[in-house]
């Protein structure tokens, strides 16, 4: 039997892979074909994807994009016995460039193995962070991450390990582990792959900081957007449960910790933390003023932890080989890699895991290979709705925390959405300001008001395109503004809306001078 | 029974099921919402004094909260829900203009639906599938790469569903 991979995750099945996967096992079925199909995830090359692989017994070879309408012939032509002949056939997956240059630590796995096979998640270095674990001191858990250098991936790059030990310092009945998955930043979809292709290695990241910090509970906060994601996910809860590796005696240990998926309902704000926590609890997702923090007064008033996917998806590899391996990743206080998501108008959009201290250059050329619609490139927006608009002068700016912040910009949750020449930017940052006004929770009035008179200055902005004084008044006054929203807001939504604005009156300063 | 009181019974029984079934959860208002709404494709106004009750909060409490989330909805949809992704990656690949098409085609604006009962029109910042923008969910399925062309298609789509269906 050959296996054939043909991958279930949300956008390969958007480009058709479940009902390729049907014609196949059809096929398979009628004739006989000495065929089993594996649904993986994806490699994360969406423009290849349905991309489907099969194991030749010395290493996966690759074809694509196997599309609905190419899929009867791809069955006719034999493909498995005449695979380099084959216009799909792609070669060596893993000698693909886009494949081949990545630093694949987090998502190692990801495309890689059966989303929901035990075995094959074992076989490939699953659970050996978890054994390390259970046979260390609480202390040593966290200093292992503290020493790795890992920070936040949700956005805000905060140290992992400070966060965790705040939570172990606090004394406390209960405690619990908060796993973000509000992945709610357009351009962003590493937290969805993650979840739909290697969903064990969460599992694992969650009893590993329940471990470290003395938490015997774990919620997973996921957006509702993600219908297939839920499903997968539920069900891995369910397989790690049934296996042990959840529940009363964690992986044969006397520990005890478990896990619950909780469901948001289309608020971008509830991916802040303390709104996600009111969310949790049932309530309007409204933010809370810190402090207290939510490691020292968390969900239900207890002290939690609250990490996104990706951070705690990068846990079971920190311990299983140790913090000096990832820490010696990446530049300056940007340690490890990050998943790159590269999206919008771009040839080759997809997922690159890659050490901190590339360019963005480097991202959209090499990996990226331009713009889709072929036209030159003009401006990108990384770390999503709340980060800054870069023009092509700024696109050597290396991959870094500091470096990014440097320039009034966030790598944050490391989306990438690349626009072409024809982006109206003044339409654009209309766009930040009406998002903020739509999304804003209420709470204070620099962001409940502030983003709905922003896109009315903006209009008069337009509407001034005669009149130059006016203009300039109105362009003054929502620099004021922006000020006002940064510097009384109560967290990052109406902080950093104007992060985009700015950018965009500053580096394309000639798009707020002519009337859409 | 008239018609109008057996159905506003069934919808009791069904409130009363999800409620007993989940009340005791932490936090258990969106779990309740999100069963509520799974079950019966909205919240039903009359359904929050019980949900209230059973929850130990006010009816003002439970009606913020299904007010403040954009998915929970208190009367029923069309047959069918699409949501427009409105967000940044998919702007870059032009789903300003699909999205304008969209409700021309439709005859409707966002939160509203076909004369006909068939189509809710929603918007959505971000599916998750900027990979391959413009996207659009219908139902619990995500359509890539969509265009105007490729958006009637979708919608020619459900038509036909609808006539296999009767």
């Amino acid at each position: 039997m050959t296996r054939l991979f043909v991958p279930r995750d949300t956008t390969a099945c958007s480009l058709g892979a479940d009902s390729v996967a049907a014609s196949l096992q059809h096929a398979i079925e009628q004739q006989q074909l000495p065929l089993e199909i594996v649904r993986n995830g994806s490699r994360g090359m969406y423009w290849l994807e349905p991309l489907i692989e099969i194991d030749t017994g010395h290493g996966r070879i690759a074809f694509g994009p196997v599309t609905r309408d190419k899929v009867g012939e791809f069955i006719t032509s034999r493909f498995w016995e005449h695979s380099t002949e084959h216009p799909l056939y792609l070669g060596p997956t893993e000698d693909i460039p886009y494949l081949k240059n990545q630093q694949r630590v987090t998502f190692a796995r990801v495309g890689l193995i059966n989303p929901l096979s035990l075995e094959d998640y074992c076989a490939h270095n699953g659970f050996k962070g978890l054994q390390a674990a259970l046979n260390m001191p609480a202390q040593d858990i966290v200093t292992c991450i503290t020493d790795s250098g890992l920070r936040g991936r949700g956005g805000a790059a905060f140290p992992t390990g400070i966060k965790w030990q705040t939570v172990l310092d606090t004394p406390s009945d209960r405690k619990y582990v908060v796993c973000n998955a509000d992945e709610g930043d357009s351009g962003t979809f590493s937290d969805r792959m993650l979840m739909e292709s290697d969903p064990f290695s969460l599992i694992e990241g969650m009893v590993i900081a329940g471990l470290a910090v003395g938490a015997d509970l774990g919620y997973i906060y996921l957006r509702e957007e993600y219908p297939l994601t839920k499903q997968i996910f539920e069900e891995a809860i369910e397989i790690a449960r049934v296996n042990g590796y959840l529940g009363k005696t964690v992986a044969g240990s006397d520990r005890q910790f478990d896990l619950e998926l909780r469901l948001g309902a289309g608020a971008y704000i509830c991916g802040e933390e303390t709104s996600m926590l009111e969310s949790l609890e049932g309530k309007r997702g409204e933010v809370r003023p810190k402090p207290p923090l939510p490691a020292v007064k968390g969900l239900f008033g207890k002290p939690s932890v609250i990490n996104n996917v990706i951070t705690l998806a990068s846990v079971p590899t920190i311990l299983a080989h140790g913090p000096a391996v990832y820490q010696g990743y990446g530049i300056g206080n940007s340690r490890g890699t990050l998943p790159f998501q590269l999206a919008g108008n771009l040839k080759h959009t997809g997922l690159v895991e890659l050490a901190f201290g590339g360019t963005l250059r480097v991202l959209l050329k090499d990996f990226g290979g331009g713009t889709r619609s072929g036209k030159p490139m003009r401006a990108v927006q990384v770390g999503g709705p709340l980060g800054a608009y870069l023009p092509e002068s700024q696109w050597d700016t290396p991959l870094d925390y500091e470096a990014f912040l440097a320039i009034d910009a966030m790598l944050g949750h490391g989306g990438v959405v690349a626009f072409d020449e024809s982006v109206d930017m003044c339409e654009q940052a209309r766009f930040s300001l009406e998002f903020c006004s739509i999304e804003s929770c209420g709470k204070c009035t620099p962001c409940r008001i502030g983003s709905v008179r922003g896109t009315e200055v903006i209009d008069r902005i337009r509407q001034a395109v005669e009149n130059e004084e006016k203009r300039v008044e109105s362009i003054e006054l929502l620099e004021e503004l922006c000020d006002t929203m940064i510097d009384g807001s109560l967290c990052a939504m109406g902080g950093m809306t104007p992060f985009p604005v700015r950018s965009a009156l500053l580096h394309f300063p000639e798009d707020f001078k002519s009337s859409a | 029974m008239n018609k109008i009181s057996h159905r506003q019974s069934e919808l009791a029984k069904h409130v009363a099921d999800i409620v007993q079934e989940l009340k005791l959860e932490q936090g258990a208002l969106l779990p309740i919402l999100h069963a509520v709404q799974d079950e019966l494709g909205y919240v039903p106004p009359e359904s929050v004094p019980f949900i209230a009750d059973s929850l130990n909060l006010s009816r003002a409490e439970v009606h913020g909260v299904i007010g403040f989330y954009h998915y929970f909805r208190s009367s029923p949809p069309g047959r069918y829900t699409v949501q427009i992704c409105r967000a940044e990656s998919c702007q870059s690949m032009g789903s300003r203009v699909m999205e304008d098409h969209a409700k021309e085609l439709l005859g409707i604006d966002f939160h509203e639906t076909t004369a006909d009962g068939e189509v809710t029109l929603l918007p959505v910042y971000c599916l998750g599938n900027c990979a391959c923008s413009p996207s659009v969910r219908v139902g619990n399925e995500i359509f890539s790469h969509v265009d105007k062309i490729r958006f009637d298609t979708i919608i020619d789509g459900l038509g036909h569903q609808a006539v296999e269906v009767k």
